[in-house]
């Protein structure tokens, strides 16, 4: 039996404890003038700011720039734990009834019953495939982005792998104490990403907003993950979920404490308004490979978090709470789109779109039904490729001409027909066009809420109507019209760049295609969930007309 | 102790007056005498050991002193099994009590590190305490180089008040623990060598204060006395048990308890700096040498929440309904106070004194548990902070203004400290986020469980004031590494003094004690902290009694 999970989240912490421990040489500030190679040329070709400062790829020069090691030790590391994830995903078993696979548990901190427990269901596997796969693209879209700083972006590449290695960890635990430490510990890097290594004046500002938000969210969580252990007396999250358990027999008032104290802290990550103010200084200060990270994984573990924990810990409390988070939900997703419409800034206006996308997500999860929870988790997925496309096409766009703002660009597609092309390709797909992998999703959740009550899907629909103009506009603005002077130069996709994006593409039109296997690896963990909730409901049903009947 | 003897019945049993010399275990006093021995011995090398060779001397001999206590501490953990008492019942010796201590020794190891680096051939402390600033004199001492080594012998005292102060099982002993520990550490605080009066001033101001909280610590004792009829802790323990001495026939005595335990409960606050005792902190932090600040802010912690919840938990463990309404009080009070206050500070040792009175909050949510749990997260978060606490201050010591070369207290002024020297400034961040409970730090496991063990015993509201003042407090650590990483300093920005390998090394074990308890803080839990039924009585791991009667009749 291979430990694939632990293994998953060793291989990208070493790979950032290599790069970090590598020597501090900073090269002569002569060695960029050698000869440049075959690839360095292809990246000043593209005449960026940034790739006059291109060093040599190959030679001997090579050897002694650790930048550029660093960037090809984080490349190879996060491709390995790209592979072994996928090897470990075609060993994953679809017939079963939906409960965690490749578990693994040792005792960690004994005095508290902590454990290294990790498992994933459908749910968890699918996010953490997502999550791997982003990362590759990400340190090869970031590849020349830092590399003005001091330390070529070494210290960025080590934070994205040991971001990565605690993404992994933070889906892959099933022990509620070990999950809560990777929620927080994951802040640590994202923090020193946007504050460091991100855009802008603003940037040390927006780190710390990020940080205290999510911090607060955290410790509040932090309460309730105290509350569990000392009434459910373990963290195992298969021995709190099991039948019989203590927790399933707590008083329905403190399993509403307890479920509010982990929604506030998976709200504030989702984002979910009204806690969401920090999406938009976050990301619209991050750099795009950290905004991807950020936007397409990190708020994940807010809405993977309510349908795992909330859900599956506290089920006596839901149905207190669904109307609220529909509520909440509905909110979220006509106010993002009305506010990604109004916004001047290209990341910020990403940021407010997934705020309504999010809305759609935990609107699926909160309907309750199969259709509708399959479909928000599909959305986690496919949410994650369409906006880290996006965010990865501006970041394109940042580094030709140095800024996100809507009114510096326009007729891109004539001078740059394949950038423009991969825009076009990632803004349909978030607003979700037949025939793209967000749509399948989102008509999952449709049809879940539908099913659920008519009256929020006749609302949500508004936001599908607000989507098209946010984006389309977007594109119209950037992309068409005349080609003012200053970008008649600008340059198409290079290599590597159409390597970071075009995976991306052929996944968002793969599984707009055809998505059965993606359902068919979340489907038995999403009835497991809604059973479960029925189950309770019958429960609690029995149970209070056993009270009126004494 | 002279019991109240009024009642026509016998005297109570215990610790009657005796004749007879009392029979002394010296095996579990050993580790007192070392360091009184030792302290003793510094005095006299002080006056009669040539100057050349003093210091040297002088920091051996106190290394040697702790080092020595230290393994006489470890070697009697199996001796004492469920714990004892020893001369005639005042000094307690128990598993928790070798915890309190032996984390006081090697903490004030480590911070004899820091008090003994050098720079340029000169340590923090002031050439000739004696002068007066800015004095003629003075300068005569400063260009003769005269070096203050009684910093060594005052030390080796207070540290031997702290490892009292926590054993004590009498309020008479205690009390003078707690003026052996607190009078050396008074002159310790004027002794800076730069900013005299600033210095001396702090040590005033300390003094004055500290004098006070004595008064009340030693007028809530009367009280007790009163009310008991003992200053033992085991026998006040059982007259709240049984509603007082005989003399109030089981009634009418609780005015007399309320004020003792309320007049003690001052004098210990004090101690720890929980508000609204707490104002002495940020100026006695900030103006002491900071090595000396480094030995305040972890020796003198532990030692008097050693101490506070000796005295909660065993002669009060019973009137814990009187207490806890208070503890309670001041509890939500420091953690939110300080929180706030802290968040305008903009010296780095204002703000770790700040930073110290909050987490003074948070361990005071343990005591208010009032139970075995409780008591072992106070012991672990008591140890994590102590390391966490010293490798900050060590770092602090190495910031320095271009000019003069003082320490730069100002923060605005440190930036681009994370450009200049990453690591120094890593290491500190480190620090700073166990300070704001990050896991994978110290600090978290800590604060999991002193809240775990509040919200077991039903404290829940505690908690969610301690998580809540927790995100504030998170704010200004969090400043501090904006400062230090992501803004660009304005002009030259400050120096790094080189790390010595002294001072080096209390960073390096600040880190490495703080990572390692983050990470693997099982060994410790496990073994050195207790681990009792949820909500069982610290007494089951506390001596109170005189578990045998050492008096030979």
């Amino acid at each position: 039996m291979i430990p694939w999970l632990t293994l998953a989240i060793a291989l990208p912490a070493i790979g950032a404890a290599v790069i970090w421990a590598l020597p501090r040489v900073t090269p002569p500030a002569g060695a960029s003038g050698a000869p440049a190679s075959a690839a360095a040329r292809a990246e000043a070709g593209s005449g960026t700011a940034t790739a006059t400062k291109v060093r040599p790829a190959t030679g001997g020069a090579a050897q002694g720039d650790p930048a550029l090691l660093a960037k090809r030790l984080a490349l190879g590391f996060s491709v390995a734990t790209l592979l072994l994830v996928a090897v470990m995903a075609l060993n994953f078993d679809t017939s079963g009834a939906g409960g965690l696979q490749f578990e693994e548990v040792y005792p960690w901190i004994p005095y508290f019953g902590v454990h290294f427990a990790v498992g994933v269901d459908g749910i968890a596997l699918v996010l953490i495939l997502m999550s791997v796969v982003l990362v590759p693209l990400v340190v090869l879209a970031a590849w020349n982005e830092h590399a003005d700083r001091e330390d070529g972006g070494r210290g960025y590449f080590a934070l994205v792998l040991a971001l990565e290695a605690m993404m992994i960890g933070v889906f892959a635990a099933t022990d509620v104490f070990l999950f809560y430490v990777f929620f927080e510990a994951m802040l640590i890097p994202v923090y020193f990403m946007i504050g460091r290594y991100g855009r802008g004046a603003e940037r040390a500002k927006a780190a710390v907003k990020f940080l205290l938000y999510s911090l607060a969210g955290g410790l509040i969580m932090l309460v309730a993950v105290i509350g569990v252990y000392v009434i459910g007396g373990t963290f195992l999250w298969s021995e709190l979920t099991a039948p019989g358990s203590a927790l399933a027999a707590v008083d329905p008032a403190t399993a509403r404490w307890l479920f509010l104290g982990f929604f506030i802290a998976f709200a504030i990550k989702a984002p979910m308004w009204p806690v969401h103010t920090w999406l938009p200084s976050a990301a619209g200060s991050s750099s795009p490979g950290t905004a991807v990270l950020l936007v397409g994984v990190l708020d994940k573990v807010g809405t993977y978090g309510m349908l795992r924990f909330c859900l599956e810990l506290f089920p006596a409390a839901v149905s207190w709470f669904v109307w609220p988070v529909v509520a909440l939900s509905l909110v979220s997703i006509v106010y993002g789109a009305v506010l990604a419409i109004g916004q001047s800034d290209m990341m910020r206006l990403i940021a407010y779109t997934s705020v309504s996308h999010f809305g759609f997500i935990t609107l699926g999860i909160f309907a309750l039904t199969q259709q509708g929870q399959a479909g928000a988790a599909l959305y986690m997925v496919n949410h994650g490729f369409a906006t880290g496309a996006l965010f990865l096409v501006v970041g394109f766009l940042i580094a030709r001409r140095g800024s996100a703002r809507i009114e510096d660009y326009g007729g891109v597609q004539k001078v740059a027909p394949k950038l423009a092309g991969v825009f076009l390709v990632a803004g349909l797909a978030g607003l979700a066009l037949p025939g793209l992998a967000p749509f399948v999703s989102e008509f999952l959740v449709f049809v879940g809420v539908y099913a659920f009550n008519p009256v929020p899907a006749v609302i949500a629909a508004v936001g599908v109507v607000l989507a098209a103009l946010y984006i389309l506009w977007m594109y119209q603005r950037t992309m068409t019209g005349p080609t003012p002077e200053k970008l008649s130069a600008l340059p198409d996709l290079s290599a590597r760049e159409t390597w970071a994006v075009a995976p991306l593409i052929a996944l968002i039109i793969a599984f707009g295609v055809y998505p059965q296997p993606l359902l068919n690896v979340i489907n038995p963990a999403v009835e497991r969930t809604v059973e479960a909730e029925a189950d309770t409901e019958v429960a609690v049903a029995d149970g209070d007309a056993e009270g009126e009947e004494e | 102790m002279i019991p109240l003897n009024l009642a026509d019945g016998a005297p109570p049993a215990l610790h009657g007056v005796t004749e007879a010399p009392p029979t002394l275990d010296w095996w579990l006093l050993a580790p007192f005498l070392v360091l009184f021995g030792a302290g003793v011995l510094a005095v006299l090398f002080e006056a009669f050991w040539p100057k050349g060779s003093r210091r040297t001397l002088q920091i051996a001999l106190a290394a040697t002193a702790l080092l020595v206590t230290f393994v006489l501490l470890v070697l009697q953990v199996e001796a004492v099994g469920d714990g004892t008492t020893v001369g005639n019942g005042v000094l307690a010796v128990d598993r928790t009590v070798l915890f309190f201590q032996g984390t006081i020794t090697v903490l004030a190891l480590v911070s004899l590190m820091l008090i003994a680096e050098r720079r340029d051939g000169r340590d923090a402390f002031s050439a000739q305490a004696a002068t007066v600033p800015g004095s003629e004199e003075e300068r005569t001492h400063i260009l003769a180089g005269s070096q203050h080594t009684e910093v060594y012998p005052l030390v080796l005292f207070a540290v031997l008040g702290m490892l009292m102060f926590p054993a004590s099982n009498d309020f008479l002993v205690m009390f003078i623990a707690l003026e052996v520990m607190s009078l050396p550490l008074y002159l310790l605080c004027g002794l800076a060598r730069r900013r005299r009066l600033f210095s001396q001033e702090a040590a005033v101001k300390y003094f004055l204060l500290g004098a006070f909280s004595s008064a009340f610590f030693l007028f809530g004792i009367a009280m007790v006395y009163g009310y008991a009829g003992s200053v033992n802790f085991g026998v006040i323990r059982g007259a709240v048990e049984s509603g007082g001495a005989e003399i109030f026939q089981g009634g009418n005595g609780e005015p007399l308890l309320l004020m003792g335990v309320g007049l003690v409960a001052i004098g210990l606050l004090f101690k720890v700096g929980a508000v609204p005792f707490h104002n002495w902190k940020p100026d006695v932090y900030q103006g002491a040498p900071t090595p000396i600040t480094a030995l305040m802010a972890s020796c003198t912690l532990v030692a008097a929440f050693g101490a506070l919840l000796r005295v909660f938990f065993v002669p009060f463990g019973t009137s814990a309904a009187i207490w806890e309404p208070m503890l309670w009080t001041v509890a939500i009070l420091t953690m939110v106070v300080a929180a706030i206050v802290a968040v305008t500070q903009r010296d780095i040792k204002r703000l770790l004194a700040y930073s110290s009175v909050v987490h003074a909050g948070f361990i005071l949510t343990a005591v208010v548990a009032g139970s075995v749990e409780g008591l072992a997260g106070a012991m672990f978060y008591l140890a994590a902070y102590g390391f966490t606490t010293l490798g900050a201050f060590a770092v602090v010591t190495l910031v320095r203004t271009r000019d003069g070369g003082q320490e730069l207290g100002d923060l605005d002024k440190w930036a681009g400290l994370g450009r200049r020297s990453p690591g120094l400034a890593l290491a500190l961040s480190l620090f700073l986020l166990a300070f704001a409970g990050i896991p994978l730090t110290s600090g978290f496991i800590g604060k999991f469980a002193v809240f775990e063990a509040a919200v077991s015993a039903g404290a829940t509201p505690l908690v969610v004031v301690g998580v809540l003042s927790s995100a504030v407090t998170a704010y200004f650590y969090v400043r501090i590494i904006v400062v230090m990483f992501f803004r660009d300093s304005e002009g030259e920005g400050p120096t790094v003094a080189r790390a010595g390998v002294l001072t080096g090394g209390v960073i390096t074990v600040g880190v490495a004690a703080t990572l390692a308890l983050g990470i693997f803080p099982g060994p410790v839990l496990d073994h050195l902290v207790p681990s009792g039924e949820p909500g069982q009585e610290p007494t089951a791991v506390m001596v109170d009694q005189v578990t045998e009667d050492p008096v030979d009749e």
